[in-house]
């Protein structure tokens, strides 16, 4: 699913990626682990394809449309509603039964009674959920997460790691975080940057 | 036809979220009614209807700068653009949307002071609103992909002007030339191609613009 060789990020004479080895095949759990700057959020966009590699040979089997992320941020606009912003991307993903996968996504990470209120007025775990949302909505095939537990409360934690335990080794995942403890089971491959 | 639905729900989107955060639109009139209000005290009583074409188009201009400065703040600010780049819908499709709710917001602003420039200077004829339509087009389309470059920049105060201005002077001779010249179909005729070109221009380049 994903093979990088000698991947490498440069920003302009700051090296941020020192010719990584990456190799995660298909339905497998790669938690990336490093000190802040160590270069985790920059990797997940190199393989998004948000962010081009200055060097390096990078393969990831997986069309723009089957692919979830998950910044820092949620990725959601903060005037629009749960609803909105859902709607929005549900139908950019074309995604079928969109409004009832919206409605179950919102239940499950316990948003469903906010749905209808301005992201603006969400706490910042309720907007991180509904970031999770957005990378859930159209069912991807490969999910890069970048801090995905940043901002969540303990249950917005436990929520996240019930997901991620129930696709865990049905989908690709790429999680980049500061508490790999969580997921030291789940994972089949691991990198420590920095 | 899905590219057109695509088009319709970014455009729908980002109507929705100026109006709601109130500072583009509001801003906007307020602006270029304030503006042809001076201009009105500071134009000489014995000039003639041509320099008031002129200082129209002046406004209209400096609005539409005002309404691009802000158009993708909320993208850039929290990092949406990302999560909108890699929707698998084609990414001319962010560019065209946001062009046709900047001319909305124009439009709109124009419906308003169009009205006053006609109480307070001069008629507008059909030639003349030809003329402005066609340059509010190719103003918004030029416009919102220099205001995407912009933005992704830390001056995109400073920077938009510097880029959109030279481009703009074309359109602002066509809309004055439509609206005070005895041959205004040269001039709405130049104002068709001058959009054509730059429309496709932006059409193509946009991908380029958001991608790394």
């Amino acid at each position: 699913m994903i093979r990088a060789r000698g991947l490498e990020k440069r920003y302009g004479q700051k090296r941020v990626l020192h010719g990584l080895d990456v190799e995660l095949p298909r339905a497998g759990f790669l938690l990336v682990t490093g000190p802040n700057g160590s270069g985790k959020t920059t990797l997940l966009r190199v393989l998004a394809g948000l962010a081009a590699p200055t060097r390096g040979a990078l393969t990831v089997e997986v069309d723009r449309a089957r692919l979830g992320f998950l910044a820092h941020e949620p990725l959601v606009y903060r005037e629009l509603t749960a609803l909105e912003n859902l709607d929005l991307f549900g139908r950019l993903y074309r995604v079928p039964e969109r409004r009832e996968r919206i409605g179950r996504l919102l239940e499950r990470f316990g948003l469903w009674e906010a749905r209808s209120e301005r992201v603006s007025s969400y706490s910042r775990g309720m907007a991180q959920r509904l970031g999770l949302c957005r990378a859930l909505l159209h069912e991807p095939e490969l999910l890069l997460l970048d801090e995905p537990y940043a901002a969540l409360d303990e249950e917005g934690a436990r929520l996240l790691d019930r997901e991620l335990e129930a696709l865990a080794g049905a989908r690709t995942l790429v999680v980049a975080t500061h508490e790999p403890r969580r997921l030291e089971t789940l994972a089949t491959a691991r990198l420590a940057l920095g | 036809m899905t590219y057109l639905a695509d088009v319709a729900a970014l455009a729908r989107k980002d109507l929705r979220v100026a109006l709601r955060a109130r500072d583009t639109l509001p801003a906007m009139l307020l602006f270029v009614l304030a503006t042809l209000v001076v201009f009105h005290f500071a134009l000489p009583a014995r000039a003639d209807d041509a320099a008031a074409y002129g200082l129209l188009w002046v406004a209209i201009v400096f609005t539409v700068l005002l309404g691009l400065t802000r158009a993708w703040v909320p993208e850039h600010e929290h990092g949406v653009l990302d999560s909108l780049v890699l929707a698998p819908c084609d990414r001319s499709a962010i560019w065209l949307g946001k062009t046709l709710a900047t001319l909305a917001f124009l439009l709109a602003a124009q419906a308003v002071a169009l009205p006053v420039f006609v109480l307070l200077y001069a008629p507008l004829d059909g030639a003349a609103l030809a003329g402005t339509v066609l340059a509010d087009l190719g103003l918004c389309a030029v416009g919102s992909l220099l205001a995407a470059m912009a933005a992704a920049g830390r001056a995109r105060e400073l920077l938009l002007p510097l880029l959109l201005l030279p481009l703009a002077i074309p359109l602002v001779v066509g809309g004055v030339g439509a609206a005070i010249s005895p041959a205004e179909e040269r001039y709405l005729l130049f104002l068709v191609l001058y959009d054509g070109v730059f429309a496709v221009l932006s059409w193509a380049s946009f991908e380029y613009v958001v991608t790394e």
